[in-house]
């Protein structure tokens, strides 16, 4: 299970410039393992900020994060570094590193956890089949479209099998038809026990594939259900 | 399809390739020959200290201001001198020294033909020191023979040649600190902007589930290459300073480029190559603490 209880989170400020504002008021929800939500609200709202939050990007300045029982808090470097090997991160911008290519970044994480590269093979070459990069093995992110970016990011995500899979608006960049496949993929991964959280402004996929809904304005939650 | 077996870059994170390879190496080359410079200083003065010491120690040198002047009895100040060292328990092999010796000792002052100068010359007689404690009575009993004897002994002389040897040492030990700490901070200096450089790279990384010691291991691996590379070449370049320094000293060393090692102390030899080691624990210890810290502020 996933929770937040009463989560603030203010930026620290860049320099010695005035305190950061609030970005998050009071932010209370729980996913149960195996869920599925959106996280919608306008720009500016907090979506990225409370996925922060999930993924131990970031440390709220009041309040508690729970991930799978374990108190985010009390988490040590090496706890919170073995646990961020069970959650995928989609995020908004690819964050894929350019020297390498598509295949390595897919492989990166299954490297990073010391996996066999027998095991890494074939799981990357499978994942890069799912998402229809099979043809671009070699290639640097350099030389992807935007779209191509973002399913080489969505593959890095998921090779791993994470436990959580956290992903800031994956089909911003997908046409109509991609962004389904995707869809899909995201849904057998969710019946296979990953608790899944997308961040979207895309209601029209938000209404396809029917989920509880965390709507967000301003730094707080508006609606959870 | 037959798909081929893929290998893994051997720089996977790209975070090698973030220190910069050519001034690190340059600078620690530049270190590595002054600790060698500093080193064989060190062990040079050593070596030479320990011979100074025990030639000169055991060392008595007994000048006789006037030794033709008639003594007490039938002889001279001279006689009487020689005759009382040689029944002195503890002085052995007294020699008076020839004429022909002392002008050759003095002629670097007087010039070549200092026995010719109306000067009045003393006579010298040399002996060994093989009494337990110092020969402080020798002097008074030797004064009261022949008025304005001298007793020198070799021991003071070793004890000054042992305390300038000390402080050769406290500096060559300042310079092989000083060495030190220099290199710790340009490892330092260029582990930091390595990872400036690369900090998206390595929040990256870190989001996938990266531990500080991976990344760690990175910048340690690449800095303990390029700081062996340097103190390898920094100390192979200051070999021929070395030669040329030990054939200089070779006259006072008493030992020639024929006694084996090339010319230079064995202890040299064997302390040589461990500045390559120093300078590697120095890059893995310098880059893993850095990298560290870093990571430790960075979230
Ligand atoms: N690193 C940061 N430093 C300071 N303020 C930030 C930072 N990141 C985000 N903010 C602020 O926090 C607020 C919430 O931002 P966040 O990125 O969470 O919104 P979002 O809902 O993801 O928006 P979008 O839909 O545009 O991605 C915004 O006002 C933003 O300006
Ligand atoms: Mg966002």
């Amino acid at each position: 299970m996933i929770r937040l209880d009463d989560v603030w989170l203010k930026y620290a400020p860049p320099g010695h410039g005035e305190p950061g504002h609030d970005v998050l008021r009071g932010v209370s929800f729980e996913v149960p393992s195996g869920g599925f939500r959106w996280l919608t609200g306008p720009s500016g709202a907090g979506k990225t900020s409370v996925l922060r939050l999930m993924y131990l990007a970031a440390h709220p300045s009041r309040g508690r994060i729970e991930i799978f029982g374990t108190h985010a808090a009390r988490l040590n470097r090496r706890g919170a570094a073995l646990l961020r090997r069970q959650i995928g991160v989609v995020y908004q911008d690819f964050r894929l590193l350019g020297h390498l290519s598509a295949y390595d970044n897919v492989a990166l994480p299954m490297r990073l956890a010391r996996r066999s590269e027998a095991q890494v093979q074939a799981d990357v070459m499978e994942i890069l089949r799912w998402v229809g990069l099979s043809g671009r093995l070699e290639a640097r992110p350099a030389e992807l479209s935007g779209g191509e970016q973002q399913r080489v990011a969505i593959a890095r995500a998921v090779v791993g099998r994470p436990k959580l899979l956290v992903a800031d608006e994956p089909t911003g960049n997908l046409d109509d038809a991609q962004a389904q496949r995707l869809m899909t993929l995201i849904t057998a991964l969710n019946r296979l026990g990953t608790t899944v959280v997308v961040a979207t402004h895309n209601l029209g996929l938000v209404a396809r594939y029917p989920a509880p809904r965390l709507d967000m304005q301003d730094g707080r939650l508006t609606g959870d259900g | 399809m037959v798909e081929r077996t893929r290998r893994r870059a051997a720089d996977q994170l790209g975070l090698r390739s973030a220190l910069a390879d050519r001034l690190l190496p340059v600078l620690v080359a530049a270190m590595s020959f002054l600790a060698a410079l500093a080193l064989a200083g060190t062990i040079g003065t050593a070596l030479l200290a320990a011979q100074w010491r025990d030639d000169t120690a055991s060392t008595l040198t007994i000048q006789v201001p006037d030794p033709d002047a008639p003594d007490a009895q039938d002889g001279n100040h001279f006689s009487a001198v020689l005759t009382a060292l040689r029944s002195t328990p503890g002085v052995e092999n007294p020699q008076p020294m020839s004429r022909a010796a002392i002008d050759r000792l003095l002629s670097p002052w007087l010039g070549a033909d200092a026995g010719d100068l109306a000067l009045p010359i003393p006579a010298v007689i040399s002996a060994e020191w093989a009494g337990p404690g110092r020969p402080d009575t020798l002097a008074q009993r030797l004064d009261a023979l022949a008025p304005g004897t001298l007793v020198a002994s070799g021991a003071a002389w070793a004890n000054r040649v042992a305390a300038l040897t000390a402080s050769l040492q406290a500096c060559a030990a300042a310079v092989l600190v000083i060495v030190l700490l220099v290199a710790v901070a340009m490892v330092s200096l260029a582990t930091r902007s390595g990872l400036a450089q690369r900090r998206e790279t390595i929040e990256i990384v870190h989001g996938l589930g990266a531990q500080d010691g991976d990344i760690a291991r990175e910048f340690a691996a690449r800095a303990t290459l390029l700081t062996v590379v340097g103190a390898g070449v920094g100390t192979l370049l200051a070999l021929p300073v070395l030669f040329w320094l030990a054939a200089m000293a070779a006259p006072f060393a008493g030992f020639t480029p024929s006694a084996g090692g090339f010319g230079l102390p064995l202890p040299l030899w064997a302390a040589l190559p461990i500045l390559p080691l120093v300078a590697a624990v120095i890059g893995w210890a310098t880059a893993q603490v850095t990298v560290r810290g870093w990571l430790r502020r960075m979230s």
